[in-house]
């Protein structure tokens, strides 16, 4: 129960964390809008990679969801 | 500014966790396809694999769009059981019950009669319901000869403080069916008694997202996830033994079904950092640390580098750190006499272990209509070959062998 509660207490961290002074005008966005800046970039690697790993490692998820994987060795 | 505005979008609705939200530099209407072909393979006539995959992505206009994903992998060679080496020629039952195979002398007990081909199939719908709101709708089956998965998720972006930063919430259900070759065993049976019971059963996973994304300045910014997953049902691999080894020998005497606990609960945290430098140059780096109620804690480092060049040209060099602890009920192997624990296993993927992946990625980006990029890896993967708790022969025996990796793979995208 206890871990429940310090999963809870980092979760709101999360959310109130997002500091306003950071970030950038509307027309300044020109870098983050290219494609090799989003966080998904090369997203059929992220997904292979996902496969492989689950496949090989006991660790699944963090940047997407961990899920249940497959039968795979 | 129209176009400017979509890409934004579509930053920010990429900015967490779904694979299948593709870039938007398609204009509306239009296909963005991205396909490539993935070969694996591991030393000595281990796993080998190769997986085709298609995925294309639709946009509708008003920044909603669709999503679909066909990959079809087909995978061969062999697999470690969980065994120990012996001394002597080791004979096995192969899953099916109907055959047998042997395993020379003082070598890693493996599973030639591996065989797989595997065909997944998603969808996804992204819908902006406002200005600063957007929800995404996904769907995945996925089917082997002897697993079926179905899944279904949801997730909720809310921007803020001028859209640089995004809050996301997401769940996902899934259900997997499994039907082992022969049935499925009793957990902790002998090998030879061959007690198989029903022929499939099944387990449900749910997992819950909390993210945020933040842009730090023009050329900078982080997400951090938070995942939660809780699954009930059929942990066990049915394919995995442990060996019943003499307690002076150390020579294997009997070969269990490997048993696992029917609940698992995980949680991670995840960070991931992004920075444009120099000549346009992007640096990303993520860590991700796992912890589970099976005793699995986990630290992921990854590290890449994209050099840019003239014409659209780029390198990438990709560093990947990657250690687990083992979990409460693994063991190399259990000894003849001693009390047999509730559950055990000696599958290799949840010993304590270390992994390091190094690779290069070089492609071209011709303009927003195609590319094609090319990635060659090698994963090592290694882990405590002389335990302490070996005895007899089993001192002089690899009981961790490690598994080396050659990842190859081609893509291309264009848009149509």
């Amino acid at each position: 129960m206890k871990a429940r509660y310090q999963w809870l207490i980092v979760c709101l961290l999360l959310t109130t964390s997002a500091c306003s002074s950071l970030g950038v005008k509307p027309w300044e966005r020109d870098i983050l809008s290219r494609e090799d800046m989003l966080m998904d970039a090369d997203a059929l690697d992220l997904a292979f990679d996902e496969h492989i790993y689950f496949s090989k490692e006991a660790s699944s998820g963090g940047q997407g969801f961990a899920g249940g994987g497959c039968g795979c060795n | 500014m129209q176009l400017k505005h979509r890409q934004i979008a579509g930053l920010l609705s990429a900015a967490t966790c779904s694979l299948l939200c593709t870039p938007a530099q398609a204009e509306e209407g239009e296909w963005d396809v991205d396909s490539a072909i993935l070969y694996y393979a591991e030393d000595n006539d281990r796993v080998q694999a190769i997986e085709p995959v298609i995925s294309g992505r639709k946009d509708l206009g008003d920044e909603e769009a669709v999503s679909f994903k066909l990959v079809i992998d087909s995978l061969t060679g062999a697999s470690a059981t969980g065994a120990v080496p012996s001394t002597q020629v080791q004979t096995f039952t192969t899953p099916s019950g109907d055959s047998t195979y042997t395993v020379a002398p003082n070598e890693t007990p493996l599973d030639d009669t591996f065989l797989d081909t595997r065909v997944a199939f998603s969808m996804n719908w992204e819908k902006p319901l406002d200005r600063n709101n957007r929800r995404n709708y996904g769907f995945n089956v996925s089917r082997e000869y002897d697993f079926t998965s179905i899944s279904a998720n949801a997730l909720w972006q809310h921007d803020a403080n001028q859209k640089n930063t995004t809050y996301s919430y997401g769940a996902n259900l899934e259900f997997d069916q499994i039907d082992p070759v022969g049935g499925v065993p009793e957990p902790g049976s002998s090998m030879d008694d061959q007690m198989k019971g029903a022929n499939s059963d099944s387990r449900n996973i749910i997992d819950l997202l909390f993210g945020v994304t933040q842009v730090i300045d023009r050329s900078s910014l982080f997400q951090i996830n938070l995942s939660l997953s809780e699954a009930d049902g059929y942990m066990t691999d049915p394919y995995k033994l442990v060996s019943v080894v003499d307690a002076t020998s150390g020579e294997p005497i009997d070969q269990l079904f490997e048993s696992r606990p029917d609940s698992r609960s995980r949680q991670s945290l995840y960070g991931k950092y992004k920075k444009t430098l120099g000549n346009d140059d992007v640096f990303t780096a993520s860590y991700r640390y796992m912890t589970d109620d099976w005793g699995v804690d986990s630290n992921t480092f990854d590290f890449t580098y994209r050099l840019k060049f003239n014409q659209g040209y780029f390198l990438q060099p990709r560093l990947r750190l990657y250690d687990q602890s083992a979990a409460d009920f693994y063991a190399y192997f259990l000894v003849d006499g001693e009390s047999l624990p509730g559950d055990v296993s000696a599958d290799y993927r949840l010993g304590e272990m270390e992994a390091t992946t190094v690779g290069i990625k070089f492609g071209r980006e011709y303009d927003q209509q195609h590319s094609w990029s090319f990635r060659l890896e090698q994963y090592v993967q290694t882990g405590e070959s002389s335990p302490s708790e070996a005895i007899g022969q089993l001192r002089n025996q690899d009981l961790y062998p490690d598994v080396t990796a050659i990842i190859a793979q081609f893509n291309y995208s264009f848009v149509f």
